[in-house]
């Protein structure tokens, strides 16, 4: 039984699976409330469950938590889609020539190791105190490694297929956009998939300063008074997000590239 | 055999330069293949082989010598040669009968109709008719070249190339192989141009064989296969076989000796 579970590297019966993951959930959860209600540690550290659904329905009921989402989705998205805008083409190019690699990586390779929140300053400065600016923090958190990340994507198309694609006639153009491209959409998806995750936990610093709503805003603020039951209640709700957005993704890879099961091919 | 000649090489010639330092690939290869003609070269690994295909197919440009298809030389990869690689190149993102029909985009005057017959029609050839709607995933690497020869077939080059298609394959399949290959070349008569380190599928296939010695590659010696056709595998068991075989392996077998020294 035990040697059936931890076969290497092979699977194991989808039952079995799906309990281990579900015990492991409830391991967690069932030590929170062992800790809480036992009082083990102070609710100013560590809230009850029951503590959190009633913040929770506090929320729900003022309206403040959908507000705070409604205003964190609209960053997240948009903050994301214009890094995505910028990262699909650059990387292209940059993956496909060796021109743009060499124009391109030098200022992305230096400003990727920058920690964005050191441009939360800047970006006041700049762009004022709007949701432009918590744009451009998300833009930053972003772009930079998915940029590089979509570049690799097109590196990893097989030079013998982009060879035989060139046999049946293709121009350099063609080759591009119906081999090079098609070959690399799921791993490109992917990519989407990955940084739409991290601009997810670039919220907080986006609403760090200057902001009057959001999720990473309210978590701010209960820390300001303690309120730990709000800042669980939004890093849970950060979380569900995150993982819906994920498993849209996901979901979608496996409805668009039915060839590349499992998400890879080749 | 003396057809029009398809593919003239003379003292083709291939430096690569690796950082700087020029590393001979090809030494000097002279050959010729005709229209119709199963040619193969035989030569040890790392001798040349797919540097010299490569640059027939246009994929890479030759350094010096002569190399012409048609009587036109080589200027870059052209729907004129077909080739079939050592790797599988089907498109993962494809059914099976559109990356047949993949190799017919760029042909000119046939309607959508008759390129779906086509690919429907080599597909059946070569033994994949009910798999057109699979894709390249769910084949095993024998069917997966067996759709790369149909695909480099259907849109009739002028001479196929092949370099090493069986290599990945086990002997049983690859003998298979082999003899479908051989079946569909006299069904549909075109050229090919067949590279392998693998001395029995070299003289199995050919009408001339041509030897090359260890890196870098030069052509070592012509040897004709004087063994009739159709050929199926027993033919591998007679005596004339063994005659040709004795020959072509003591050409090799000098070959991987100095390369060893
Ligand atoms: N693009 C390249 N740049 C530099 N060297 C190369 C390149 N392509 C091939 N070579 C070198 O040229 C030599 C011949 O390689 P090639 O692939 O043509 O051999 P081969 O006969 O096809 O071998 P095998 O039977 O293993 O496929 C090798 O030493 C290889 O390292
Ligand atoms: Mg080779």
């Amino acid at each position: 039984m035990l040697d059936q579970l931890l076969a290497l590297r092979e699977d194991i019966p989808r039952r079995y699976y799906i309990a281990t993951s579900v015990t492991g959930l409830l391991v967690l959860f069932i030590s929170w409330c062992v800790i809480t209600y036992g009082g083990l540690v102070s609710p100013i550290f560590l809230p009850t469950p029951t503590a959190i659904v009633k913040a929770a329905i506090k929320a729900i009921q003022d309206g403040s938590l959908w507000a705070d989402t409604k205003a964190s989705v609209y960053r997240i998205m948009v903050g994301w889609l214009i890094s995505t805008l910028f990262a699909l083409p650059i990387g292209l190019l940059m993956g496909n020539f060796k021109f743009f690699e060499a124009l391109f990586e030098p200022p992305i390779d230096f400003i990727r190791y920058m920690p964005a929140v050191a441009f939360v300053p800047l970006s006041i400065l700049w762009t004022g105190v709007g949701d432009t600016q918590k744009f451009v923090i998300l833009f930053i958190g972003t772009f930079f490694q998915e940029v590089l990340m979509v570049a690799d994507n097109v590196k990893h198309v097989p030079k013998e297929i982009i060879n035989v694609s060139y046999t049946f006639g293709l121009n350099k153009w063609e080759v591009l956009t119906q081999v090079i491209l098609p070959y690399a959409m799921p791993g490109i998806m992917d990519t989407l998939r990955i940084t739409l995750g991290w601009a997810w936990t670039y919220l907080v610093v986006a609403e760090l300063v200057a902001a009057k709503v959001g999720l990473g805003y309210s978590i701010m603020r209960a820390q300001r008074y303690l309120q730990t039951d709000k800042i669980i209640l939004g890093i849970l709700v950060i979380g569900i997000l995150g993982l819906i957005t994920d498993y849209s993704f996901k979901f979608a890879s496996s409805v668009l590239f039915p060839w590349a099961k499992g998400g890879r091919s080749a | 055999m003396s057809g029009p000649v398809k593919l003239r090489a003379e003292h083709v010639r291939k430096v690569f330069d690796v950082e700087g330092k020029p590393l001979v690939a090809v030494e000097d290869v002279t050959m010729t293949v005709r229209e119709n003609e199963f040619v193969t070269i035989v030569g040890t690994s790392g001798c040349g082989k797919s540097t010299f295909l490569n640059m027939v197919a246009g994929l890479i440009p030759i350094t010096s010598g002569i190399l012409e298809v048609d009587g036109k030389p080589v200027t870059g990869p052209g729907a004129d040669r077909g080739m079939v690689f050592q790797k599988y190149t089907l498109f993962p993102w494809l059914k099976v009968l559109d990356n047949v029909k993949f190799s017919l985009k760029k042909k000119k005057g046939l309607s959508a109709r008759e390129k779906d017959d086509i690919a429907r029609e080599y597909l059946r050839l070569v033994g994949l008719a009910g798999f057109e709607d699979a894709y390249p995933a769910q084949l095993s690497g024998g069917m997966q070249q067996r759709v790369a020869i149909a695909r480099a077939l259907a849109y009739k080059p002028s001479i196929l190339l092949m370099d090493e298609p069986f290599g990945a394959l086990d002997a049983q399949t690859r003998g298979l192989m082999q003899e479908l290959l051989l079946k569909v070349w006299e069904e549909h008569k075109t050229t090919i141009l067949f590279v392998t380190h693998d001395i029995d599928e070299a003289i199995f296939l050919a009408d001339r064989v041509y030897v090359m010695t260890a890196r870098p590659g030069r052509i070592k010696k012509e040897v004709p296969v004087p063994l009739p056709r159709p050929r199926d595998y027993h033919i591998m068991t007679t005596e004339e076989f063994i005659a040709v075989k004795r020959e072509v392996m003591d050409l090799i077998r000098e070959e991987s000796l100095k390369a060893m020294q």
